[in-house]
Parts: C-alpha cells; structure tokens; sequence
C-alpha cells in the first residue's frame, strides 16, 4: 500500500447534505458526538449512537469501504485495548487458563471499549472526510473566536492547523519519493530485526527534514512578502452562513442527543 | 541484454475516488547499447514508466523482460533487480542523507553486500566520472555543496552500483546552462566507459535529438511513437499537437526549406544545420 493511499482524515470529494452543512455545526456535532460515547454504557444505548452514525454516512454518500480503509491503521491500538481489558478487570470468571482469566466485567468493558473506538474513529473520520480542511480550519476559528477576548490567538491557530492540514499530502509525497530513491539504491525497509531496520529510516529522515524545513522556509517566505503578519483586519472570500439546512441539521441533532441521554437516564 | 517491455499498464491509487491511469499498454523494446530519450508532456507517464523498470511500481498488467528475467513475474529478487537496473530520480539531490560525499555514494554499494575495498574503489570511480574531484570532495558534507555538485554526487551514488541498465529522470531540471552541459557531458561519458542502456527522460528537445539512438514520445499515458530522432522529429506538427517541440535545428531548417532552400535530410544539431547551409550558401 502506498503511503498515499492511506485515508485516514482525507477529505473524500462530494456534494451531499453533509458535505454542505456549516462546518461550525459539523464541528460541534462531532464534539458532542465523542461525549455522547461515553455517556453511553449499555448495548442499546451503542445501537442508537451506531444508527446515528449510519444515517450520516448513507446522507454523506461516502463509500463504506473507503472509511474503513481508514480503520485499518488503528486496528492495531483498537486490538490492544481490546486484550489489555479483557484479561485485567477483576470478577466473575468465565474462562481461565494459565495465569490468565477473562471475567464477565473484562470481556463486557473490553467489547465496549472497542465499539466505542470505533464509532470515536468513524464518528471523527466522518468530520474530516465530509469538510475541506480549509473549511474545517474556518469553522474553528470561528468556534474559538469568543476566546479572543481573554487573550487567545484564534486566527494565529487556525492558521497553522491550516498550514499543517494542507502539508500532510505534501510530505506524504515527500516520504514516498525519498523512500523510492533510497530503495532505487537497494535499501531495505522491510526485513532485518527492530535495530537495523530503526537505522534503515535514517535516510528517509534526514532528507525529509531537510525538505519540510525547506517547504517551511519557502511559504513563510511568500507569506512574508505578501504582508502576512501585518495587523490587518482580514475577511473572508467565502464566508460561512448558517443556511436552512444547518438549523434542520442543528435540531435533529439535539433530538438525537436527547434519545441517548433519555435512554440513558431510564434504563 | 535487452528490455522489452510488452503491455505495460498502471493505475495510481485503485478503487479510491482520485485513481487514474498513469500508463496504458505501453509496448517498446530497447537494445543493448542504446540510448533510449523519452520525451512528453508533463504527466504523460514518464517518471511512472521509469519506476516500472526497476521494480518500484508493479503493473496493474504487462509485462518486462530484461534480459532474460521477467521483473513482473512473482519470486523474483528485487534487490538482484535494483543491482542491475539504477533509477536516478527527478532532483535527486533531496535523497543525500550522509555526512559525506564519500560515505553517501558508498550507500548503494554497501546495500549491494560488497567487500570495503571494493566500496571504495567504485565510490571513487564514480565521483570521477560524474566529474568530481574525489579527493577534493570526499570529506566534504554534501549540503555545503552547489546544486549542480549535488546532483551529480547523487548520480555518482547510483552509478557506484554499476548498473546495466541506467535510467535518468530529467537530470538537467532547474540547473544553470553550464551545469546543463556540463551534466550531458558526463551522461556521454557513463555511456562510453559503461556501455550500458541509458534511459534519458528530459523536456529539452534539442538534448534528446542529440544524444539519444531511439526516442520514446508519451502522451496521456501511452506510447505514441517509437523510432530514431529523424523519424520522431520529423513529425513536427504531431508533436505541436501533443505540447511538445522539435530541436531548435530543424525548426530552422524546415523554416528555411518553406522558403525555397535545399537542405536534405534531417538536422538534429545546430553543428550539422549550419553545415549543410554553409554547404549550400558557398
Ligand atoms: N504517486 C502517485 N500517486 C498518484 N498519482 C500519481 C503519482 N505519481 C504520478 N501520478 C499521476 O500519474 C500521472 C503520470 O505522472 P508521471 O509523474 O509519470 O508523469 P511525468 O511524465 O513524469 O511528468 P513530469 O514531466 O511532470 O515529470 C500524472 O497524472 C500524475 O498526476
Ligand atoms: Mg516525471
């Protein structure tokens, strides 16, 4: 697999009802969508947080396939929580073997902890999958921009996330063709134990410093001649508007959140 | 040894929602010996078609046989691959990662298993054929150096690896006029000592028209023509069509053959265009 290809916080290209919403409501809905999570702890309270989830993507459009390729590269951290809680939560014991025992409480936390990773992972993908990064940054700034008062550089921030959003495909790129070059003069990444291959990175690491400090170098540069930093008040080319859409959207949304806190309050 | 390249097609990034097919069914064979220009428009599939030769992209289909080795077969030892096949990239000068120019060109010979004396023999054979001064340069770190330097410090790295086969991806990009030269000058030699395949990607025609015995036009990912310098160049108004050029040469001479002078043949060289018209002028 190349490194391109890996879709984790990609944006997939669309035009559906989710793609269009304001970013703001996109953001805070993704927020409160985390919190949500772990307010829930039984399995109908998960069944309804997962239905959620499920009408978005089907709204949003975006393949099913394409947002669990960005899954695979957790699998592994989901896999670990999965074992470590399984086998350490004291009580009830349902299997032994050896020194270890899987209980009812482990293997109950240990499928909820996983479920709940992976509805954090859709839930939060799906935010940067349906909304460009330059949007996304918009709708932070916006966000923080209460907290410009007591002093915090909401602009100054954006910016950067900007910046380092719009860098990712940059150095990923980068990396591919540095790795390329250095395979081309027979290196080799893949085999060998943990200390020659932690010394095979060097030489992609080196020229892919030099690199991004070089693409650092250039923008500030251009940034720079172009007055950036200077104390301007800046507007926007494509301001946000909160459309018709967006209220719907807002509303059921808190009817959603209404669902899982009622369910949660009554059983 | 040959390469002959049958069917050759790849898509970048399959399935996912940006794919695109980089290379369709590309067909040519190269000879022993030869000096294979490959000219097209930017994203024709150049770089894409290069990398398919020493094994970095595996084809959607095709195949490439060199010399008696199917590279595209299964089971087949990449690193016997990249021994005889070397990849200069395009700004190869990003991939120096060493202290010194010595132990960066050692890097691929190192990576081939061969004995220290024999690291060190080939480092300093290729530093002077790139047209370094080994002795001058070897402890220097090759990010005090010119962009010119570096660049042949990084061709000096692959062609320590005394490939068969060497493929050189826009090795003239952004360089100074004399660098330019001074780059296909050392291209002339590699092949002399070597006499190896070279594979020479560049946009400037006049280099290509040159240097090359064959030349390879690609455009939008397919192989559009395959022949000698005279055969491609003389059809200009193709060429036009695809964004590209012909040699400053002929240019002049089928401007000068509209107006009524007789000049026969093609001109790949500025040097054989002012002959032939002193020739006629005298
Ligand atoms: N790693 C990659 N992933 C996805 N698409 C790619 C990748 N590399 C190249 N492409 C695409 O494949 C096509 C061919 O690219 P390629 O680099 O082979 O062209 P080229 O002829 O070498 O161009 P240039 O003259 O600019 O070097 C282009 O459309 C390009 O966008
Ligand atoms: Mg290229």
């Amino acid at each position: 697999m190349a490194i391109r290809d890996i879709t984790l916080g990609q944006y997939y290209p669309g035009s559906s009802w989710i793609h269009k919403l304001d970013p703001r409501v996109k953001i805070m809905a993704t927020i409160l969508y985390i919190v949500a999570l772990f307010v829930v702890d039984d399995f109908i309270g998960f069944a309804i947080a997962a239905a959620g989830l499920a009408s978005v993507i089907i709204i949003s459009k975006v393949p099913l396939s394409y947002i669990l390729r960005g899954l695979k590269p957790v699998f592994l951290i989901i896999s670990f929580t999965l074992i470590i809680n399984m086998f350490m939560i004291k009580g009830e014991v349902l299997v032994s073997f050896w020194i270890f025992e899987i209980t009812r409480e482990g293997l109950r936390t240990a499928i909820f902890m996983a479920i709940r990773l992976i509805l954090l992972i859709i839930g939060s993908s799906l935010l940067t999958l349906t909304t460009k990064p330059i949007s996304l940054t918009d709708g932070i700034e916006a966000l923080l921009s209460p907290f410009k008062k007591i002093g915090l550089p909401a602009h100054d921030l954006a910016m950067m996330m900007t910046i380092a959003l719009r860098f990712i495909p940059t150095l990923m790129e980068e990396t591919d063709k540095i790795m390329k070059a250095q395979q081309a003069r027979g290196a080799d990444f893949e085999s060998g134990n943990l200390m020659s291959r932690a010394k095979a990175l060097i030489p992609i690491l080196v020229p892919l410093f030099i690199s991004a400090f070089r693409i650092a170098h250039d923008l500030a540069m251009a940034m720079e001649a172009r007055c950036y930093g200077c104390d301007i008040k800046r507007t926007r080319m494509n301001g946000m508007k909160f459309a018709g859409r967006d209220v719907a959207a807002s509303i059921l949304y808190v009817l959603f959140l209404a669902a899982i806190i009622l369910q949660r309050v009554l059983m | 040894m040959s390469i002959e390249v049958r069917g050759l097609t790849h898509i970048y990034s399959e399935g996912l929602p940006h794919e695109s097919i980089a290379i369709e069914d590309v067909t040519f064979k190269a000879e022993a010996g030869q000096l294979v220009g490959i000219i097209g428009h930017t994203g024709s599939g150049k770089s894409t078609l290069m990398q398919h030769l020493n094994g970095l992209l595996k084809p959607k289909s095709g195949t490439i046989v060199i010399g008696e080795t199917d590279i595209t077969a299964d089971g087949v030892v990449m690193r016997d691959i990249r021994r005889k096949i070397g990849l200069v990239f395009q700004y190869p000068e990003y991939q120096l990662f060493e202290e010194t120019v010595a132990k960066d060109v050692a890097f691929g010979p190192r990576n081939l298993g061969l004995s220290e004396e024999e690291i060190d023999a080939r480092i300093e054979e290729a530093v002077e054929m790139v047209g370094l001064d080994y002795h001058a340069i070897k402890n220097v770190s090759p990010f005090d150096l010119s962009g010119g330097q570096k660049r042949r410090v990084a061709i000096a790295g692959v062609i320590a690896m005394k490939p068969e086969v060497l493929i050189l991806d826009e090795p003239t990009a952004g360089l100074n006029p004399k660098a330019h030269e001074d780059i296909l000058e050392m291209v002339k030699t590699i092949h002399r000592n070597e006499n190896n395949i070279i594979f020479l990607v560049s946009h400037n025609m006049n280099d290509i028209a040159r240097m090359s015995d064959k030349v390879l036009v690609m455009d939008h990912g397919k192989l559009v023509m395959d022949g000698t310098p005279e055969d491609v160049f003389s059809r200009g108004e193709e060429l036009k069509a695809m964004g590209l050029d012909v040699p400053d040469s002929m240019e002049i001479v089928s401007k000068l053959k509209a107006k009524g002078m007789d000049i026969k043949g093609a001109c790949l060289t500025m040097d054989e265009a002012a002959d032939k018209i002193a020739e006629i002028l005298k």
